[in-house]
């Protein structure tokens, strides 16, 4: 059923073509953010970081309209079948791009923090291959839910572990390396808040995936997926395994 | 849109129904068509109509004009009957029997299945004689008393009761749209049907009116097997439980009603209930 026919009556038509427009541009817009911040964090660039956070206002704008008009035409056009989910998709979309733009937001303002401290480049190179991994995700996923490609959606939602297990590991190296020396505490905290946010850019991509699933098929993946984030028990046994 | 196994994948003579087994919620197995072809004068207007109809339960019928909906509906109590050039032929089934056999009354069966149309038709008489007229004419009732009692729980279950008691005697047809349309149903339901069909029972009412007799239908599907016919899609998703879709004599589709209107199977139905026909 990709192919649609078009409405009866064409102000609908362009209506829902506006809708995806806007989620297009705001897909486009948290990348930008996402991917000048994970810039911003790796050269220790304080301006970039700061017009980085101005952008992100824009993504917030645009999830207001995107609302907006969703419910204007829930309510003036009665959306059935194919329709009523391509402007659930859109509300749904846009509310994790605008999570994925704040948690970009926090990245860069944490670039800032951390500018003059020296960063240890093993540490650095991991959270910059996240960040990737991140981005990627979410432009794999914008192109699944624009040529509405539900493998494609799939494929994104199955290599979230990949982001788990990184965090994973990144996790174990700032714990480790903060014992190491209290010194690194500062730095480090940030960091791992970087490396969390970046995991949950991951999840929201996710979240975008089982979306355009669920526009495509009328049906929610009933697959498990596989859950690569262990950390919520890894650290109490690192810590358990530390003696003080 | 892959295959799903469920009773909506279209096979070549339409969806078959499949065992007699009601779906989750719904009462039990009602009415059973199966096969129906029927025909005015040369042109078919139905092919190889199967549904099953079920009890406790609201089933809509929707569809572009011309598609067959009402003439279907219409020979679940055989008010085609009425029409000389027309031809059924298939199985319909009520309680498991043939309504078509040759021993069966139609007047009888209208007892059975009423039915209420698109514009109100409330008879020239009064308020109390509307409601009476089914009552007496099936032998119901057996003293003034009696009719006295099945008038007033008719008006009570179609809602209309506390705005007419008081001017029972007065002609039917002085009441509103809204109302009249109320005491048809009051009319059709005196004689304790089991299956009521309703043909665009609001399509002449305003949203008020339409709202009361939605109301009124979610209470007496309760007791009851409602079948309607309706143009508008909102009223269908709003009312029933299940929803049937048929195109040019055809059913496309038929399946529980928020699957319908929110992950239809069938193309055609898919650009039926979201506007885009052509």
């Amino acid at each position: 059923m990709e192919q649609q026919n078009e409405h009866i009556v064409r102000s609908y038509e362009e209506e829902l073509a506006l809708l995806n427009n806007k989620i297009a541009k705001m897909g486009g817009l948290a990348e930008k953010v996402l991917g000048q911040s994970f810039d911003a964090l790796d050269r220790r660039d304080p301006d970039l970081a700061a017009s980085t956070i101005g952008e992100d206002e824009e993504i917030d704008q645009l999830q207001r309209e995107i609302e907006e008009q969703a419910v204007v035409m829930i309510a003036r056009r009665q959306p059935m079948a194919y329709d009523l989910r391509q402007i659930m998709a859109a509300l749904r979309i846009s509310a994790d791009l605008e999570r994925i733009g704040d948690l970009g937001k926090n990245i860069a303002k944490r670039a800032v923090a951390v500018v003059t401290e020296q960063q240890p480049k093993q540490l650095m190179l991991g959270l910059k291959h996240m960040g990737e991994l991140s981005l990627n995700q979410l432009k794999e996923v914008l192109d699944a839910f624009i040529e509405r490609d539900a493998e494609r959606a799939l494929n994104v939602w199955y290599k979230d572990e990949e982001i788990d297990a990184m965090y994973n590991s990144l996790f174990r190296e700032l714990l480790t390396y903060m014992m190491e020396d209290p010194r690194n505490i500062g730095l480090c905290t940030h960091l791992l808040f970087g490396a969390k946010n970046i995991e949950r850019v991951g999840d929201h991509a996710t979240n975008i995936a089982e979306t355009v699933y669920y526009l495509v098929h009328g049906r929610p993946i009933t697959d498990q997926r596989p859950k690569g984030d262990t950390t919520s028990s890894t650290a109490y046994t690192s810590l358990r395994s530390t003696s003080f | 849109m892959e295959d799903r196994p469920a009773t909506t994948v279209e096979q070549p003579a339409g969806p078959k129904e499949t065992g007699d087994a009601a779906p989750a919620g719904l009462g039990e197995l009602k009415m059973k068509a199966t096969d129906v072809n029927l025909w005015y004068g040369d042109k078919q207007a139905l092919y190889d109509v199967n549904l099953d109809i079920f009890g406790q339960s609201v089933t809509s019928l929707i569809g572009p004009s011309g598609c067959g909906k009402s003439t279907f509906i219409r020979c679940l109590n055989r008010m085609n009957d009425v029409i000389d050039i027309c031809r059924v032929q298939g199985d319909i089934r009520l309680d498991g029997e043939d309504i078509y056999a040759p021993d069966v009354d139609p007047v009888q069966l209208r007892a059975r299945v009423g039915m209420v149309f698109q514009k109100p038709n409330p008879f020239p008489k009064s308020i109390y004689e509307n409601v009476a007229y089914a009552p007496r004419l099936h032998g119901l009732c057996a003293s003034k008393a009696d009719m006295d009692e099945v008038v007033e729980t008719s008006l009570i279950k179609a809602g209309l009761w506390e705005e007419v008691k008081d001017r029972l005697d007065q002609p039917g047809t002085g009441l509103s749209g809204g109302q009249q349309q109320r005491l048809c149903i009051a009319r059709a339901i005196s004689v304790n049907p089991e299956v009521l069909l309703m043909d665009e029972p609001c399509s002449a009412l305003d949203p008020i009116a339409t709202a009361t007799i939605e109301t009124l239908i979610d209470e007496l599907k309760e007791n009851l097997c409602i079948a309607i016919v309706t143009h508008s899609m909102q009223q269908a998703a709003r009312v029933s439980q299940r929803t049937a879709f048929f195109h040019l004599g055809k059913l496309v589709e038929v399946n529980d009603t928020s699957t319908i209107f929110t992950n239809p199977s069938d193309q055609r139905t898919q650009d039926y209930v979201t506007g885009r026909f052509g």
